[in-house]
């Protein structure tokens, strides 16, 4: 058995296993809460904790899948691009609503962080909190915050922009279907777009688009930050 | 075959991500370098749809997955996150309602005005 733990193939299959039973269990339960991704942390860090593997040497044998990263991330400039084709007429409002919207988000956190007295690394790492994973923990761990904390407010954002959007879309009145693409992609990523999806065609797309760019935004926004903090 | 040079396509664009990442003195993530250099080619045309189309759709839907390690990073965190969890469970909520709210009107009353402008 330890042997078998010891190999440094184990943790890329327990990793895939783990993810896999996310995807199952959303299949029966089809709820944002059954998010794949956060099932796997979960069954991931109760092997860590039963099995007494340091997270270290998980982390450092899942380099052998954590690579693809970059590229995977990369390769979002596609949809980006076929979205970009299709809305040529709503850029405008679409960049200037992303823009806004992404620059409130870090300046609501980074006030209520500091007001609060919230410690500097975990304000960093909920920054980036609305942006997709693929760009908002890279982000974070470039200025000092903890990737891992950030990917869990990251999934917690999307999950609960995915629950609460349409009750936001009346609270604040967003009525216009790309405007309801805007915010869904703005402030809930990857998961808040597939709630998007399922409200309509352009919905989706506009969302899609939004959230890349709001990554983008992000990243670009990012180094201002430095001189505050 | 076709798989094989669409992602030797999308690794050059990784590298020349990662060479800008540290030829440039901006704290930015080699992706987003890379993301933009690509949706550039895209809209310039040195890159037609078709020789990255089906690899990316690969890469990107494996993204939920990739996330799956580092988010069990948190473990490594854990204790300084404790004593923080309830304030920053709500200021993820909070800014997320705000986000939305915010990012959604300043679109919709912009398309208002430039529809108006049309007309």
């Amino acid at each position: 058995m330890n042997e078998l733990l010891a190999l440094e193939l184990t943790p890329v299959v327990v990793t895939l296993a783990a993810f896999q039973a996310g995807r199952l269990l959303q299949k029966k339960f089809p709820s944002p809460l059954c998010n794949p991704t956060l099932i796997g942390m979960i069954l991931v860090i109760v092997f860590l904790l039963l099995t007494g593997m340091a997270p270290g040497t998980y982390q450092a044998a899942m380099v052998r899948l954590s690579w693809l990263m970059t590229p995977a991330t990369i390769c979002l400039a596609i949809p980006m691009y076929e979205q970009f084709q299709a809305l040529k007429q709503n850029l405008g409002a679409i960049a200037l609503g992303v823009l806004v919207g992404a620059a409130g988000s870090m300046a609501v956190i980074l006030a209520c962080g500091l007001v609060m007295g919230l410690p500097d690394s975990l304000i960093l790492s909920l920054l980036p909190k609305s942006v997709t994973t693929a760009i908002g923990a890279p982000l974070s761990e470039l200025f000092g915050g903890l990737g891992g904390v950030t990917i869990a407010a990251i999934i917690v954002t999307g999950i609960s922009c995915n629950m609460m959007g349409p009750g936001l879309c009346r609270l604040f009145r967003i009525t216009d279907p790309a405007a309801q693409g805007v915010a869904f992609g703005t402030a809930g990523h990857v998961i808040g777009t597939a709630k998007a999806n399922e409200l309509g065609e352009l919905t989706g797309a506009v969302s899609s688009l939004s959230l890349v760019a709001a990554g983008v935004f992000t990243a670009a926004l990012f180094p201002l930050l430095r001189l505050i903090l | 075959m076709k798989y094989l040079s669409q992602f030797f396509i999308i690794l050059l664009f990784t590298l020349a991500g990662e060479a800008l990442q540290r030829l440039l003195p901006l704290p930015i993530p080699a992706s987003v370098y890379g993301l933009v250099l690509l949706f550039a080619a895209l809209c310039l045309g040195v890159v037609k749809l078709g020789q990255v189309k089906q690899a990316g759709s690969f890469l990107t839907s494996l993204l939920p997955l990739l996330f799956v390690s580092p988010a069990a990073g948190v473990l490594e965190n854990w204790g300084l996150v404790r004593g923080s969890l309830v304030p920053m469970a709500a200021l993820v909520l909070a800014s997320t309602v705000l986000t939305f709210g915010i990012s959604g009107r300043v679109a919709q009353r912009w398309m208002k005005k430039e529809g108006k402008g049309r007309e």
